[in-house]
This record gives C-alpha cells, structure tokens and sequence, in this order.
C-alpha cells in the first residue's frame, strides 16, 4: 500500500526516485512515524519530496491512497473541465458568422464576467453559455469572429481575449534525449575573464618574481579564470507556443543544466512583455516581477535571449492595453517594452521556433525583426545566436 | 540505537516555536543521518534553527556561513602556501612540518572533533552552482582526504547536518536526493501569535491583533519589493513597546514604518498610497478570506 503512494507521487510528475523511496523505508523501519498518520506525512514528505513546488501534487496523491478522495473540485476547475473536450463541433456557415453580433472587446468582457456568473452548468453547442463548440463569443472551439477563449488550445490566432486560468506546466523538464546537440551548442556561451579579488596564487609569476628579486620570495595573485557569461531568457509560453513545447523544454533543460554560466534568470510572458513578467510559466500574478525592475536591477552586459514566436494580434504589440489577458490591461505597449529590453542590454537576440519561410507572413514579426536579430530555434539557429550574443559584434541597430 | 533516537528527540526549545511538521523533519534528518536541507522566506528563522537544535540536544555547534566565493575545499582544510613560503623565507616556525600549515576548516573541525557536533551549512544557494556536488562524497562517507599529507580523516562522531537555502539557485538533483527536506512556511495567525508570545510576552491583545493586522496586510501588497519578515515584525513590537503606543496610535497609522521596510521604494510607495487617501485596514474582513475562517 505504500507502494502506491510512490506510484501515485510518479504519476502526479514528481521526480522521486529509489533513494528517496528507500530513505523512507529506513525511517519506518526506525519507527520515525510514530503511530499517526500526521507524522507518517510528514516523514513521508520530507523523504520524498526535495522542492516545496511539489508539495501540492504530493497532497494529492496523499489524499488519492490514504483516503480515496481526489480533493475538492472548485468551480472554476469545474468549468474549466466542461472545456477539455469540444464537443459536437461544427463549422459555421458564412450566414451564421456574418449574422453573429461582433461584440467591442470591453463590452465582450462584461458579459463574459456576467454570463460566467449566471452559468451553473455545462454546456455544448448553443449560442449563449461558456462552453465548446458553440457560436456564443466565450468558450472555446467556438467561432465567434471576437470571442474571449476559455481553455483549451487556440486555434485562430486572432483570438483577441485569452481568459483562461493559464495554469501552464512548467516548461523545464527532465528529458535528457536530444539535448546533447543543445548543449553541444551552448558550450560556446562562454567569455573566460579573470576578474574580481585576486585570491589565486600564480606560482609561475610567484617564481619569476622570486627570481628577479634575487631569491627574496614575492608572492604574486591574480584572479581566477571564470566565465563572466549572464543570461536572461525571456519565454513566450501557451497560445501558439503550444506546438513548440519539446524543442522549447529542450533549450530551458539545456540552460538549467548548463553550470558554466555566472547568472543565469528566466522570466514568461504570454506573446509579448509588457509591465509584468511571470516568474513561472503559470504567470501567476503572485509571482510576476516588473519589467521595469528587470531592467534596472540587470547590468547591460547581460546577454538576452528571447524566445517566441512573435506572431500575435497586431493590436496585442503595437496599442496601448493591447494585452491579451483582461486583468493586466496597461496603457504601455508591447512594443515600447521591447525597444526598451534591446536599448538597455548590449547583445540580445529572438529565437524564433516557427519555420523561417513564416516569419515574414505574420505582420508583428517583421516588426520585431527590426528589433533583434532573429534566429530560428534549431540546433544551426542556436549556434549562430550563440555566436551573435558573444562574438565579435555582427549587428548593427 | 532506538534509545539513542529517543534521546535526540528535538521537541523545539523555549526561545524557538517549531511547528509539528519542522520537529518531525529534524528528527528523520537525525535519525536517519542525513543532512538536513532547510528552505524557506528569509526570516523565517532557518538559521535560528540549527542553534535551538544544537541547544535542545547540547551540542556544540560549527557554523560555515557561505559566500558567493567559498569553496567546498575551505570547509575541510585550507593548506597555507604563502604563510609556509613566508615563514621561509623569515626561517620562522617549522616549515618542514607541512600539517602546521594545514588549516581545518568547520566540516574538517566537526569530523576531528571527539564530540558530537552540529554543523550548519548557511546558505548553500549562494555558492558556486557546482558546491554542493563537491561536498556530496563528505557528506555520505563524513571522511576525507588531506592530499597534501594524506591523512585521512574520519568522522569520530557523525555531526547532524543541517543546511539553508534561500533559493537563489537551483540545486543539483544527486545532492537533493541525499537530503531530508523542509520548507518552513511562512507563518500563520495562531502560530505567529505563539512566535510573538515567545518574544513579547505580556503584549496587550488588542495591540497584539492591531499589529498583526497591519502586518499581514502589509505582506499582502504586492508592489513591495521586500514584504516583511518575522524577524522585522519583533523589531516593530519592540519599537512601539519603548515608545508606548497603543492600539488606538496604530489603527490609523502604521509608525516606525522603518522597522518593517527596509527598502526605500517600499516606504515611499505606501507613503504615497497614503497620501492618495489609501486606508489602512482597521479589522480582518478588509483582508482576504485567508485571514477569515
């Protein structure tokens, strides 16, 4: 049976393995759990678990074994599970389009906020409850010309509100296939300085000294050789970043594991930055930091890597409270946070994981060309981006 | 080796409130002899605790406070070239005795040492990220080799581990798996209440909610750039207390704002959030439903 706790605790995603399993054993064996169920959780958490961040799944897989209840289901979980599957979806004809109301986002909003209030059960098909597969303009699957989209991947790139609860996975995983070529080309990520306190003795120049003194013994220091490389990646996650999720995972894993750098922060934003970056991929607003701070707090000589594709509504970069997600309306643009992110920092670039042919179909990227120099998120596209962020200087704003 | 565990049981100690999870954590990490790795908000008092663990089983306790520049090598032995090249040169002390120049660091101490020890690792994320790789053979087998002598020495007594983090930097997976881990959570209502009571012991009620409220609520304001700790909130009580203030002087005002913010663009930001006619909260229902049930 407790086997199962581990079992649960694997399928839930938590990387533990035998040593911590077997630790576990040890502290039962040792009768560390006492005789309540109190103590054997928290024995058993503080075994298996190593990051706070998953001490909610080790919850309920806790809960799954010892007391066969999932935990509660919220409401807005509850919605959001209508929403998983479209439903009886059909197209829309051409009448049935032109004769749905386009709606002025702000308004779209309200009665989005409304509509999800009166709501109290699920619903497909039809034309005024959230939904799937629907003609109301909030759902999602549904083609309503200036809808609000609710879960699920979007399909239209157009779609002008995003509303869903963006509780995204965490992009960095534990893939270890295919990395090698991502690492292969991040090696070169590397400016050897010697900087910094002197604290390493040089025996050599210690001898020659010595010699020219005479024998009288001169010690000499200099500072130890580091790599001065700082990197800040900024990511684009969900909505049409979807479909890039391995090789995106891929280069995060491959920075995470990638010791030689001095620093090293990455921060999310959903299309474009604005006021706000998220701190995790869920971009929760609790774990959102200003961009403004980012700026101020990192030296220009931080490298920036932004990842993205850089298509979205021409709107969403380009006008003021142009963000795509209702609660972080602000009246800067999209676009006036990344001329100010490719002013402050000496060498940045854009990987880009959509095909090079499309690049120049999607009107926001050829703007953000003008902005950085764009690189395709591919092993030869890495290393070329590599070169451009430490090499000589190829760019020219 | 059943009465030895009961007799290391770590209950918490007079100056030190720990909640039940905490208590159980310190006792695997010293049942099974394994670090103990301590996560947390800064002042949540992750370094107070290896002190009331080393008082609460009388231990002496070695403390290894880490630096962006420490080295695994410091906390076992340093070696002493240029005081052995000077002494040559000087023709001072024996410099022909090469262990006069090894110098131990507080790892090498507790393994040396007859007595059992605990040893505090103090903020291990702000090494090098490749640090707590290079200490994982010490820390599992509690012995090393000197190379300059080749002495090896071995732990006479296991020392009981325990080792913070900030988060500041991620630490490597094969170290975490040889630890028992414990995030201390911030610290609700009752349990603050108990922290204050251990501190302030004859606080006045009212005065005590008033300032727990204006806490929480000043925790709760995402713009600061660095909420306040428990360790800030004592110093507030102490200050109110040497000025005399009641309940009544701060449930319009938040005085010896100092005492909590420690970052100018904090003072100044709720200084204007004041100005533009922002209320400080006067009972819980003006914070969230958190603080309500």
């Amino acid at each position: 049976m407790f086997l199962d706790l581990f079992y649960a605790l694997r399928d839930e995603g938590v990387p533990t393995g035998l040593q911590e399993w077997l630790m576990l054993m040890e502290g039962l064996e040792k009768g560390l759990h006492g005789s309540s169920l109190r103590r054997f959780y928290n024995l058993s958490r503080s075994c298996l678990i190593k990051s706070e961040t998953y001490f909610d799944a080790f919850d309920r897989a806790f809960l799954k074994v010892f007391e066969g209840v999932e935990g509660e289901l919220e409401i807005e979980s509850e919605v959001l599970d209508w929403l998983q599957d479209p439903k009886n979806f059909e197209p829309l004809t051409d009448e049935q389009r032109a004769a749905l109301e386009r709606l002025a986002s702000d308004e779209l909003l309200q009665k989005f906020l409304e509509t999800l209030e009166e709501q109290t059960e699920r619903h497909d098909g039809g034309g005024k409850w959230v939904g799937t597969g629907g003609r109301s303009p909030y759902g999602h699957g549904g083609e309503h010309p200036t809808g609000i989209r609710v879960g699920g991947p979007g399909r239209n790139r157009s779609a002008m509100k995003v509303a869903e609860e963006r509780r995204y996975q965490d992009y960095r995983s534990d893939q270890t296939l295919d990395l090698r070529q991502t690492k292969m080309a991040l090696r070169k990520l590397r400016q050897l300085t010697r900087t910094g306190a002197a604290t390493e003795l040089d025996l050599d120049e210690t001898i020659d000294e010595t010699c020219r003194q005479a024998g009288e013994i001169e010690l000499v220091f200099r500072p130890e050789r580091k790599n001065d490389v700082r990197l800040l990646l900024l990511m684009d996650v969900g909505g049409t970043m979807d479909p890039y999720y391995e090789p995106v995972s891929r280069l995060l894993t491959a920075l995470h594991e990638e010791r030689g750098l001095r620093d090293f922060k990455a921060y999310y934003f959903h299309n474009t930055p604005y006021e706000l970056l998220g701190k995790t991929a869920a971009l929760l607003r609790k774990d959102a930091i200003p961009t403004g701070d980012v700026l101020r707090t990192l030296d220009p000589r931080w490298k920036v890597v932004i990842v993205g594709d850089a298509a979205m509504h021409p709107a969403e970069l380009l006008e003021s409270y142009g963000n795509i997600d209702p609660r972080r309306m602000a009246e800067t643009t999209g676009i006036h946070w990344l001329q100010r992110i490719a002013d402050h920092f000496h060498r940045s670039v854009w990987l880009n994981p959509d095909p090079r042919g499309m690049w120049d179909q999607s009107h926001t990227c050829r703007v953000i060309q003008r902005l950085f120099p764009m690189y395709h998120l591919s092993p030869d596209g890495l290393a070329d981006a590599v070169s451009a962020l430490v090499g000589a200087r190829t760019h020219t704003h | 080796m059943s009465e030895e565990i009961d007799f290391l049981k770590f209950q918490g100690t007079d100056g030190y409130i720990a909640s039940s999870s905490l208590v159980d954590a310190v006792n695997a990490a010293i049942a099974l002899e394994r670090p103990l790795l301590i996560k947390g908000e800064p002042g949540t008092g992750k370094t107070l605790l290896a002190e009331h663990v080393a008082t609460a089983l009388g231990m002496p306790i070695e403390r290894w406070h880490i630096k962006s520049t420490t080295k695994a090598m410091e906390g076992l032995y340093v070696y002493d070239t240029v005081q052995r090249l000077n002494d040559a040169r000087f023709g001072e002390g024996d410099v022909s005795d090469i262990r006069a120049y090894i110098k131990h660091g507080a790892m090498g101490r507790c393994f040396r040492a007859e007595k059992r020890h605990v040893l505090l690792i103090d903020e291990i994320d702000k090494a090098d990220l490749e640090f707590p790789n290079d200490l994982l053979h010490e820390l599992d087998e509690m012995r090393f080799t000197v190379s300059e002598t080749g002495d090896e020495i071995v732990a006479q007594e296991r020392p009981v581990v325990i080792i913070t983090s900030n988060n500041e930097k991620e630490l490597p997976d094969a170290f975490l798996r040889r630890c028992v881990f414990h995030f201390i959570d911030f610290p609700d209502k009752p349990l603050m209440t108990q922290i204050i009571g251990v501190h302030h012991p004859h606080l006045e009620a009212q005065l005590l909610d008033q300032v727990l409220l204006k806490f929480y609520w000043l925790r709760e304001q995402n713009e600061l750039r660095k909420k306040p700790s428990t360790s800030e909130l004592i110093d507030w009580i102490s200050v109110l207390l040497r000025a005399g203030m009641t309940a009544d002087d701060i449930e319009q005002h938040i005085p010896f704002l100092g005492a909590l913010l420690k970052n100018e663009q904090d003072t100044e930001a709720l200084d204007q959030y004041h100005e533009r006619g922002g209320q400080y909260p006067s009972e819980w229902s003006d914070l969230g439903p958190r603080y309500n049930n």
